[in-house]
């Protein structure tokens, strides 16, 4: 048996070969970012970042002042607490409304309602940069540029589409008898939907907070157009490429300032990788 | 300190107002409408449930579309019209010609070469028992910004002039090798194709989850009697694997080319366009904040919408069918 199992192994050899390659050139990159972020600004410019593996134990070549640098001067600390500003309520506000909606489209009965729907699913693609000069017009005139509110507001109008879509295509596959019976019982719909239709669909709410918040907190388009460049507003993103362009050749900052930004997202992915994964099939596969 | 610490307040604040702003909405409709009397409320209750979603939508994609198609026959500054000036613009300029060449060159690399490369790994995965962890780290880049992507390869593709120390990797194994290094990203022959490499780093993942989890649909059987009738490995993958899951490769196909069609973000970090690297959508943002020209940046994105249309139609089409089946 141990023998089989060995040979079987040995069949596979050149899957495992590519598979180890694939894997290894597509974590290349970022882990050159992770390791260069620790390095000091002269040893960056001098060598390349796998020179440490040498004397990797050589602890003398590792630092974080290029994390302190990166967060105190260059305002990428204050840019830390501005995505989280933004991308927290522009996640929330979006889930709020597209759940109602979803349950509309999917358990009430109204006219239009197909009609309206169909609506939502030719919103998927619009792209959003066909709206981009109304808005911004729009913005100017009721003094909401280089606001929060504002910023908001348009991340939840870009995410809704695809939060009515995902979830009403998951709200409505919920058992009808539940959701009758307890109407007969007497239950109003904002009972039914409170303690009823939120608990059940948790999986499909919080795969679309993934998809929303990694959208929100990775966005440089409506961050620069809607809110601006200015330091009290602008989030990671923002504050990242002004980086690169003021300062292109620092590598010791910019590597470290790219890791910043990407920490948060990571972590969310990481922890919440299922539902994320099963949201993206819910979309696509069905088919 | 102190800074710090108000800070936070503030974040904490606006986080408080935003998200119990749109929880008190609901909650104050919902009390407006049971004042109301019973057949009356019965009716307008979905209305309730729907309006702030159809105000956003309207508001943000619908309204807006249509007011950008209108401002595409007028001048720069909106201000007189000008017919199909800016249509004309935008498909015989020299810079919109490159751009749309560039684009056209996104579309069929980062589609095939992500959708092809994601299927090949998605069925190579399945037959291994560290998948997961395999599928995790060529996943993972999808939780990566465009901004932080784009550092990341501009530090693979830093360069420095030959005899130095090289700190890019691909210039260093290049010099390894006993070549000269290049400026990927200012070198007109390269300088694209460095670009998409990283949008085919950031996408593989996506179409391999999707396509991996359509290849374990693929019902065990079908294979075991493909097998039993003689058919080898690559036989069963293009006889029975890519028939089989054919509407999941296109679903995904669909998903990537609207990604492209809108990218803008690589383009400006790497590059802001230069060394003839523009695309279509940076273009657009080019025309609106560079020169201020409202007329030829909202016919660009027209364009852009109208490339789009077929999708959008495909979209509805699947749609009706789901939900005959429902």
């Amino acid at each position: 048996m141990a023998q089989q199992k060995q040979t079987q192994f040995w069949q596979k050899t050149p899957i495992h070969i590519s598979l180890l390659a694939i894997a290894f050139i597509w974590t290349l990159p970022s882990a050159g970012l992770l390791i260069s972020s620790f390095r000091r600004r002269d040893a960056m410019l001098a060598t390349g970042w796998w020179t440490i593996f040498q004397h990797p134990f050589e602890l003398t070549q590792y630092h974080i002042g290029n994390y302190v640098d990166v967060l105190q001067s260059e305002g990428m600390g204050q840019a830390f607490f501005n995505s989280l500003t933004i991308a927290i309520p522009a996640t929330v506000i979006p889930i709020a409304i597209a759940c109602f909606a979803a349950y509309a489209f999917a358990w009430m009965e109204f006219p239009g309602r197909q009609f309206l729907f169909i609506v939502v699913v030719c919103l998927l693609v619009v792209p959003l940069q066909t709206t981009l000069i109304p808005i911004l017009r729009a913005y100017r005139d009721l003094g909401l540029s280089n606001s929060f509110l504002g910023v908001w507001l348009a991340h939840a109008g870009y995410g809704l589409p695809l939060g009515i879509y995902l979830l009403r295509n998951y709200i409505g596959e919920l058992p009808r008898d539940l959701i009758e019976a307890a109407a007969v019982d007497g239950a109003s719909h904002l009972k039914i939907f409170t303690k009823l239709i939120v608990p059940l669909s948790m999986p499909a709410i919080a795969s679309f907070a993934v998809f929303q918040f990694l959208w929100v907190w990775n966005d440089l388009l409506i961050a620069l157009v809607y809110l601006g460049t200015t330091n009290d507003v602008a989030p990671v993103t923002i504050q990242l490429s002004n980086l690169v362009g003021s300062r292109g050749q620092d590598w010791h900052l910019l590597t470290a300032g790219a890791f910043i930004s990407m920490i948060v997202p990571l972590g969310v992915f990481f922890s919440l990788q299922r539902y994320f994964v099963r949201g993206i099939l819910a979309g696509s596969v069905k088919s | 300190m102190m800074e710090f610490w108000t800070r936070l307040l503030n974040v904490v604040l606006a986080i408080a107002i935003g998200c119990g702003g749109v929880i008190g909405l609901f909650y104050l409709a919902n009390l407006a409408i049971n004042a109301l009397p019973k057949p009356w409320n019965q009716r307008l209750l979905p209305w309730v449930y729907i309006s702030p979603a159809l105000l956003l939508l309207s508001a943000y994609l619908i309204l807006p579309t249509v007011q950008t198609f209108y401002l595409s026959f007028l001048d720069g500054r909106s201000q007189n019209f000008v017919g199909l000036k800016n249509y004309i613009f935008a498909f015989t300029d020299r810079a919109m010609l490159i751009a749309f060449k560039n684009n056209l060159l996104w579309l069929v690399l980062v589609t095939g070469i992500s959708v092809s490369l994601g299927l090949i790994i998605a069925v190579l995965v399945d037959k291994v028992r560290y998948e997961p962890i395999i599928k995790s780290l060529i996943f993972l880049p999808m939780a990566i910004s465009f901004v932080g992507a784009s550092v990341i390869w501009k530090f693979m593709y830093a360069y420095k002039p030959a005899g130095d120390d090289q700190i890019g990797v691909l210039n260093a194994l290049l010099v390894n090798f006993g070549f000269e290094p290049v400026g990927w990203v200012v070198e007109q022959s390269v300088n694209n194709f460095a670009l998409i490499a990283i949008m085919i780093w950031l996408y593989t993942g996506f179409a391999m989850v999707i396509l991996s989890s359509a290849v374990k649909g693929i019902p065990e059987e079908v294979i075991e009697a493909a097998r039993i009738d003689g058919a080898n490995s690559w036989q069963i993958f293009w006889r029975i694997t890519i028939p089989m899951i054919r509407s999941t490769i296109l679903v995904v196909s669909t998903t990537i080319i609207i990604l492209v069609l809108k990218v803008f973000d690589i383009v400006f970090v790497m590059t802001g366009g230069n060394y003839g690297t523009e695309v279509i959508a940076s273009r657009m943002i080019k025309e609106m904040f560079n020169y201020r020209n409202f007329g030829r940046g909202s016919a660009i994105a027209i364009v852009l919408l109208i490339l789009i249309i077929p999708v959008m139609i495909s979209n509805i089409r699947r749609f009706r069918t789901q939900e005959k089946l429902r």
